[in-house]
């Protein structure tokens, strides 16, 4: 099959869409001309015109709420924000209005729109620009959170975001941007909130989100090679989680590691630790649940500080063999 | 602007509906039957009633949390609002929502809204779509004096003249952001000219004139109708009730208040329509009494409406 990039997989997912309906619109700043700040939207201005592709000034907040207003009367937008850090500025109008017009209104009212924005550290963008916050977004009912890892995903979840009948916070990672994989060139969806076992093992379950999922398969090479068998679950979906496979997984394997790039305290492992020890799955842990995230610090500029911040391959790779080999 | 007796009659039941719907909310509320809070708009019913009577059914509004009025002006169904505030199965939100949020979807209102400017933003979407739709609807979009001073307001004046948007931003400057005097930083007349630096055409009426606030939104509709993109209106008013429950006045004087009350929009009205010729006395009468019947039904129709079922209770939250 075809192999493309994530970003052109989520392009491409865009541009489907908006020749399939016409109430699919891009706004954001610089999507236009400039194609995007990471070019997601490349070509995207020439192809749908300016009353298609909306460029915005520096207006977070009011593009944000154009989304939701737009969204109200029948349309079905896509807001970029060009950084998650910029989200806290959107925030007013995705967490009090967004997530909270259906349910405010009895029930009466729709908000179709999806909330575009990249995530993560590793590109020397420092402390405003690396940011993972999906489950500040994660804490509110009414919002879909979902957070693609390849290029597959990315396509066949962004369609399914459009389409959905909810708002929807969709993170990308910078990091993942360029990353390749096959993409079928046909529209496809994938269902919200259904998760993915992205590699089956026996000795030991590694959930992880976003990029953590890529790192965690290059860990678990160097485990096979080691002879040990490592199961990878991607939730995909945060909101609403798929918690079935992440329980037959720990069920199968009784041991887990929990892994993404978020602050430790408060992130998303929290809850999928929550999920496990609440199930079935209980009984059948060998060790501890074990969570390897981002420190409980800022990111910070320096390519050696910012690289130790949040959870490299050997890092999982370290922890994922102390807990297999029983030193936890 | 003139008016013929139909008009005159109906403004003037609008009006005291608005009044009438507040005083018994607020005497619901006192006696305990109705829980929260609620931000009473008594004393502003000329620039709600005047304002919305301008606009098609098929066109949009989006109003604040002291939007009682333009909920009744924009047609909602009396007892289908108090059984709002009574929290409802069968009021406008299920009784979700409250006073804070009623929102009529078939009637084209898109809710009141519990932050302040957060109807800013959602305007220039509505903006957005119904330019894309190319029917000619436009959306009114309500806020206070408030809100014309958050980062919600400058934001959403750029995107509206930038999109060229049929918007027809409508504050209601009562004066006070709860107690924040506007003055401090702001007259009606100042936060209208500053439309002409945003890009397009701004006027400040007497608000508690029904005429003038009507005359200034005609142009402003058409001006939004007609493509020519956005239109502020900002009406000068006064509440005379406190901010909200909670109010003990403190940030003004009785004196005030009572003179504020010397300019009540529904006694102007009446005057005006007297003098006039359109509406006897006793015609009026009839309007005032035939309202505060209407707003009597309501309060009864919503005491006899269900509770939400518990079972019922996280409906809503997701659409299929």
């Amino acid at each position: 099959m075809r192999e493309i990039t994530y970003l052109e997989a989520i392009r491409e997912a865009m541009t489907q869409e908006m020749e399939r309906d016409e109430t699919v619109f891009l706004i954001g700043e610089d999507v236009g001309v400039y194609g995007g700040a990471f070019q997601v939207s490349n070509g995207m201005l020439e192809q749908f015109g300016s009353d298609r592709i909306l460029d915005t000034p520096i207006t977070e907040l009011g593009l944000t709420g154009a989304a939701v207003g737009a969204a109200l009367v029948g349309m079905r937008p896509i807001a970029e924000i060009m950084f998650m850090d910029f989200t806290t500025l959107a925030s007013e109008q995705l967490v009090n209005q967004a997530a909270k017009l259906r349910f405010m209104f009895g029930g009466k009212a729709t908000v179709p729109m999806v909330l575009r924005t990249p995530a993560g550290s590793g590109t020397g963008a420092a402390e405003h620009h690396s940011q993972s916050l999906e489950n500040w977004f994660v804490h509110v009912p009414g919002l879909k959170v979902v957070m693609p890892t390849t290029p597959y995903d990315a396509k066949g979840l962004l369609i399914s975001s459009i389409r959905d009948n909810n708002p929807v916070l969709f993170i990308e990672h910078k990091l993942l941007y360029k990353t390749k994989g096959e993409v079928p060139e046909e529209p496809y969806t994938i269902p919200l909130g259904q998760a993915d076992v992205k590699r089956e093992g026996k000795d030991l379950t590694i959930i992880a989100t976003s990029i953590m999922v890529s790192r965690a398969m290059e860990a678990a090479e160097k485990m096979a090679a080691e002879g040990v068998d490592v199961e990878i679950v991607d939730p995909r979906t945060l909101r609403p989680l798929d918690t079935a496979p992440i329980v037959n997984s720990v069920k199968k394997t009784g041991k887990v590691l929990i892994v993404h790039e978020a602050v430790k305290t408060g992130g998303f492992g929290g809850e999928l630790a929550a999920v496990i020890a609440e199930s079935e799955a209980f009984g059948y842990l060998d060790a501890p649940i074990v969570r390897l995230a981002g420190r409980e610090m800022p990111v910070p500029y320096n390519r050696n500080l910012e690289l130790h911040t949040v959870p490299q391959v050997d890092d999982i790779y370290a922890k994922a063999m102390d807990l297999v080999k029983g030193r936890i | 602007m003139t008016l013929n007796k139909d008009e005159a009659a109906y403004l003037l039941m609008e009006m005291y509906e608005v009044r009438a719907f507040e005083e018994q909310a607020e005497k619901s509320y006192m006696q305990g039957k109705i829980h929260g809070t609620m931000h009473l708009s008594i004393g502003q019913e000329a620039s709600a009633v005047g304002s919305v009577s301008m606009l098609e059914p098929t066109d949009y509004i989006l109003g604040h949390h002291r939007g009682h009025g333009l909920c009744i002006a924009k047609g909602a169904d009396l007892n289908l609002m108090m059984s709002e505030f009574y929290g409802k199965e069968n009021g406008y939100c299920r009784g979700r929502g409250g006073s804070m949020h009623i929102a009529d979807m078939e009637g084209r209102n898109l809710g009141a809204n519990g932050v302040v400017g957060g109807g800013l933003p959602m305007a220039v979407g509505v903006g957005i779509g119904l330019k894309q739709k190319k029917k000619g609807e436009v959306i009114m979009c309500f806020f206070g004096d408030g809100a014309a001073s958050s980062g919600a307001f400058h934001e959403s004046m750029i995107l509206s003249h930038l999109f060229n948007i049929p918007v027809v931003w409508v504050c209601e400057n009562n004066q006070y952001a709860m107690s924040f005097p506007s003055e401090k930083w702001m007259t009606s007349d100042t936060l209208a000219a500053r439309a002409e630096l945003y890009g397009f055409p701004g006027v400040s009426v007497d608000g508690n004139d029904i005429l003038a606030v009507r005359e200034a939104v005609e142009k402003a509709v058409e001006h939004a109708r007609s493509g020519k993109g956005p239109y502020l209106v900002v009406n000068n008013t006064y509440r005379w009730r406190g901010h909200s429950k909670s109010d003990r006045n403190r940030y003004r004087t009785n004196e005030e208040i009572e003179e504020w009350k010397e300019k009540d929009p529904i006694l102007r009205f009446r005057k005006y329509l007297a003098e006039n010729k359109l509406l006897t006395e006793k015609k009026m009468d009839e309007i005032k009494d035939q309202a505060y019947a209407n707003i009597e039904s309501a309060r009864q129709f919503a005491e006899a409406s269900p509770e939400p079922a518990l079972e019922t209770i996280e409906e809503g939250v997701y659409a299929p």
